[in-house]
């Protein structure tokens, strides 16, 4: 089985958010840049196909030389070849469209890609590369199990989680669930020796274009100071949130 | 040039969300001068979209009963490129999150997903919406003639705007499915963390599930969902579909309530487009208490189960 996960470059979940030249881009100074945690479940469940199954797991990625130490890392927890296609993320659309390109001359069994990136929470691109590939896709995936050329995708629903079954190749966007936290590897010396020697393809870019550009970025409005209610007095809290909140 | 929203049903009746999402659609239509109508599959009350501004709907019937992503996209897909639809309006549930990919990619459009109010340009269209999962918000422009506009929950509101509703009974042309549903678990009367006006959440605070009838008793008398931190379900005291924050659900309800959480800087991302924020905890130098509206320095075994007394009487005078 091949499988080929989908990785982001995003942001490290404790980032500290700002912009600059007149909030059209997002500072990166400082930044510290992780796998996209939602990208890393997937990929823990991918070698787990692999130590299981003895699937080849491959990783991919839109973007420039500066997401390289994220694929490393990737191929130090255990993928077996990373490759880059080489051109800035324009947007959701245009990212779908070089996967799928990618994919269509490299087919895979099963394709994993995060719920969405916590950057932009787009939740597109996974969707986006299954309807483009005309296969099935499955969204906010907490379970998979494989058998043969079929598979099992359980996804979580508002207030549940419902199981369906379709034929590979299928692509799913994973979140936590499909792995827990717990089950996620830190690169040990060995992996990131190895990640030296494993192949680390440059795709060129298809020079898809992009369907939806971000030209101006705002931060949320300052809050204002908390208004405290002594314990003791709780009637207060309910007549504030009834009367001045408006939410009883 | 028109619009189409796209409504939710469940049970044969339209879901607490269609409200909003219709409200926002009539509302885009009116600012782009342009016609709308809404799409509906299995709802036998669709015609109460009239409420808010929807004069007409397509109502699809050929299509599988439960859920099919493919399916419902393919049924929408047909309609749009045959009717000359350029704008797509849906909301922001597990579903809509589920159709707007397939569907964008089907038409060629551009899509904008958490949306949070009507365009501030109209050419291009351009849209605010949250990003950094609510750190920030960004300003985007659609580029494509055709474009999928996802609603954020609880972002726009509803507008009460009642005109005469007529509905269409069509058929879809292709409804083909790639998925076959095997099984599905869903709660049943009980409030989802999706569409609650009110979400209690509870965290470390609490020192254990067995405290958790603290947090559950709140709930009821409010009508709320229950929700966690990412602690409490990484320790599974909760199951992992109650932990909110940047890696769990997203929440945006008009009350949050949290208790016994100290509010890291990954939660409050999963919570801040809620409207108000009501904090209590025993740690006045908690973080969460610099993003809240009201807090409650107290000891939460002795603050909750008062405060759901009170509430209680609060809610029978009401």
């Amino acid at each position: 089985m091949n499988i080929l996960v989908c990785i982001s470059h995003v942001p490290d979940t404790t980032s500290k958010i700002n912009f600059i030249e007149a909030n059209t881009v997002f500072e990166s100074r400082d930044v510290q840049y992780v796998i996209n945690p939602n990208d890393e479940f997937g990929l823990t469940r991918a070698i787990w196909f692999k130590e299981k199954l003895g699937a080849q797991v491959h990783i991919i990625h839109v973007g420039t030389p500066k997401s390289d130490p994220t694929l490393r890392k990737c191929l130090a927890i255990g993928a077996d070849k990373a490759f880059r296609i080489n051109t800035p993320a324009l947007d959701g659309v245009s990212v779908a469209q070089e996967l799928a390109a990618f994919v269509k001359s490299n087919p895979y069994d099963l394709i994993i890609a995060g719920r969405e990136s916590i950057d932009y929470n787009g939740a597109m691109v996974p969707g986006m590369l299954a309807a483009l590939l005309d296969i099935p896709f499955v969204p906010n995936c907490v379970g998979l199990d494989i058998d043969g050329t079929t598979a099992v995708a359980e996804r979580e629903i508002d207030g549940g989680r419902e199981k369906l079954k379709g034929s590979l190749p299928m692509v799913i966007g994973c979140q936590k669930g499909l792995v827990e936290e717990s089950d996620l590897r830190i690169p040990n010396m060995r992996g990131i020796m190895q990640a030296r020697q494993k192949p680390f393809e440059i795709v060129p870019p298809q020079e898809a274009i992009a369907a939806t550009q971000d030209v101006k970025f705002e931060k949320p409005a300052e809050k204002a100071e908390v208004k405290l209610v002594p314990a003791e007095d709780l009637d207060q809290l309910i007549d504030l949130l009834h009367k001045e909140a408006n939410v009883l | 040039m028109s619009v189409l929203i796209i409504v939710e049903s469940e049970n044969k009746l339209l879901k607490r969300n269609a409200a909003e999402v219709a409200s926002y659609g009539v509302a885009f239509a009116e600012k782009l001068n342009i016609s709308c109508a809404a799409l509906a599959f299995h709802a036998t009350n669709a015609n109460e979209l009239g409420q808010y501004g929807v004069a007409k709907v397509i109502h699809v019937s050929n299509v599988s009963t439960h859920f099919d992503a493919n399916a419902y996209a393919n049924a929408i897909h047909g309609f749009a490129s045959q009717n000359n639809v350029t704008h797509i309006i849906m909301g922001s549930s597990a579903d809509a999150k589920f159709i707007a990919p397939l569907l964008a990619a089907k038409l060629n459009a551009g899509y904008a997903p958490n949306v949070i109010a009507l365009p501030d340009e109209l050419s291009p269209i351009t849209v605010k919406r949250t990003a950094f999962t609510n750190k920030a918000f960004v300003h985007t422009q659609l580029l494509t003639a055709c474009t999928v506009i996802g609603v954020g929950n609880n972002a726009f509101g509803v507008i009460e705007n009642p005109v005469t509703c007529t509905v269409k009974e069509v058929d879809a042309e292709n409804s083909d499915s790639n998925l076959e549903q095997v099984a599905i678990e869903k709660t049943t009367g009980k409030a989802t963390i999706a569409d609650a006006d009110v979400v209690v959440s509870g965290g470390r605070g609490l020192k254990g599930p067995e405290n958790w009838h603290l947090i559950e008793e709140l709930a009821e008398v409010l009508d709320a969902a229950t929700a966690c931190s990412k602690p409490v379900s990484d320790m599974g005291w909760r199951s992992h579909d109650e932990h909110v924050g940047q890696t769990g659900k997203p929440v945006s309800t008009n009350l949050y309530i949290a208790i016994g959480i100290s509010g890291a800087i990954q939660h409050l991302a999963g919570v801040n487009s809620s409207k108000v924020k009501v904090v209590i905890n025993n740690d006045p130098d908690a973080p969460f208490f610099k993003a809240a509206d009201y807090g409650v320095v107290g000891d939460a075994f002795e603050v909750v189960p008062k405060l759901t007394q009170k509430l209680k009487a609060f809610k029978a005078l009401a």
